[in-house]
């Protein structure tokens, strides 16, 4: 299923879903129509960069860059990520 | 119940029992209020300030018809500019272009778009409103042209249960993200008119397989969320997640209640938005307080292994068909009065569809 999603895409988060932090709580929330998903710290720094802008390879190598890691574990990680979101209709590639 | 609890994550606002509509099965309470109880934009502007300090994430601006609100706009900017998630429960009727427009523009995040049939025929018969299922298709192409996200709600009942799966195919259709089949739930109204909208077993066991079947045919398309027939389930529904765990409701007038139908229930005290600050009625007031955590809970359900999972079920409903508010919801197989709920189901599920009591408001006093 992650394998679908092509270097060149770029992903985005449509309108009606934003990424904000929750100050109450102490955390990064996905908030989306009767949908409130907590975000771990991970997915928010990829999260940050989904703004249509950016194409999935520029996404992994820049976070593989930055937090010194594996591109190939970072890939998985982006990609595992943005399968599920999109299958509820809460990101687009 | 010392330790404060958790902020709650929603909350209903109810700006109006005003609506174009008279859906038989309406959630709103059979006593409604009437416009002159309702509180005005700068009170509901407060209250929104202190929902988004208090916690609240999404705030769903519901009624009667929110449109009906000449304020509307107004409240959606300001409910948006302190950081509070905006939902539109809306029937379509009484939204014009420029009042959608303004909404957009103050920063409303989504809409949620209610559809009383898949023709006009049937649809404007339920809703009681000629022309409004065509209104309510040039609402949805406003919403989705505009990029704005769409949930499609439709009420399943005995006049339509038959074309419970064709309203995710409408829905579809129309561009909806989100899809909600919600079985009739027998609260207010819908509880008045329950005999003429309860489904009979055969037709909602039909009806949820062919829902349920749509949910991989349209996965990645629509977000299909589907609400259980609960008079035909084993097990009740966790009715709010859990009373005064995650949401509140504040009705027009300010009343502030843990589910819409709360005030069936005697002897609870509600506090009003009006004269207290959100989070003290939140953490504090005796009707919130009533049915929080476990030690409320009569048996079958105080030893229950499924009580963090159910919370007992719905308290409206152990009102509603057992006249106390904190025995197990009957809905549950476990419940000694269980027998009583497919006895009436099967009772109530005969028969044409004669005819509703419209939801509307009592007659003046002085006009009865």
């Amino acid at each position: 299923m992650s394998a679908a999603i092509a270097d060149d895409s770029r992903p985005r988060l449509p309108r009606g879903v934003r990424l904000r932090e929750d100050k109450v709580r102490s955390r990064w929330v996905l908030l989306a129509p009767e949908r409130v998903v907590k975000v771990n710290p991970i997915a928010v720094e990829i999260l940050k960069l989904c703004d249509g802008s950016r194409s999935l390879g520029e996404i992994v190598s820049g976070l593989a860059e930055r937090f010194k890691a594996e591109p190939a574990r970072v890939s998985a990680d982006v990609r595992t990520l943005l399968a599920s979101l999109v299958e509820k209709r809460m990101a687009e590639l | 119940m010392t330790e404060a609890p958790p902020p709650p994550e929603g909350l209903l606002a109810e700006l109006t029992h005003r609506c174009p509509l008279s859906c038989p099965y309406c959630s709103n309470p059979v006593e409604l209020d009437r416009a002159s109880a309702e509180m005005n934009a700068a009170e509901w502007k407060r209250i929104f300030s202190e929902a988004a300090e208090l916690g609240v994430l999404h705030l769903h601006l519901s009624g009667g018809e929110p449109c009906s609100r000449r304020d509307l706009a107004e409240l959606v900017e300001h409910a948006a500019r302190v950081g509070l998630y905006t939902n539109l429960i809306t029937s379509g009727i009484g939204l014009t272009r420029d009042l959608f427009d303004k909404l957009v523009a103050g920063g409303l995040d989504h809409v949620q778009l209610s559809i009383q049939g898949v023709d006009a025929a049937m649809a404007d018969w339920i809703g009681g409103y000629k022309g409004g299922y065509a209104k309510k298709r040039e609402v949805a192409a406003w919403v989705t042209n505009e990029g704005l996200p769409l949930t499609v709600n439709a009420v399943i009942h005995r006049g339509n249960v038959e074309d419970a799966p064709r309203m995710v195919d409408l829905a579809v259709e129309l561009g909806a993200r989100r899809v909600e089949i919600a079985h009739t739930q027998y609260y207010g109204w819908a509880l008045r008119n329950r005999a003429n909208l309860m489904p009979t077993r055969e037709q909602t066991d039909r009806a949820y397989a062919a829902v349920e079947a749509r949910r991989e045919h349209y996965r990645g398309t629509v977000v299909i969320d589907h609400v259980a027939p609960d008079y035909h389930a084993k097990f009740p529904k966790a009715c709010m997640n859990g009373w005064g765990r995650q949401t509140m409701n504040v009705s027009p007038s300010g009343k502030v209640l843990p589910c819409h139908s709360a005030e069936i229930i005697p002897g609870l005290e509600f506090w009003s938005a009006r004269d207290k600050p959100l989070a003290e009625i939140w953490e504090r007031s005796p009707a919130f307080q009533a049915f929080r955590g476990f030690d409320w809970m009569q048996e079958p359900c105080r030893s229950c292994e499924r009580k963090a999972i159910d919370f007992g079920g719905c308290r409206c409903q152990a009102m509603a068909l057992l006249g106390d508010a904190a025995a197990c919801d009957p809905i549950c197989t476990k419940s000694p009065h269980h027998a009583l709920v497919p006895e009436i189901a099967a009772r109530d599920s005969v028969g044409p569809v004669d005819g509703f009591a419209p939801r509307r408001y009592a007659k003046a006093p002085e006009l009865a």
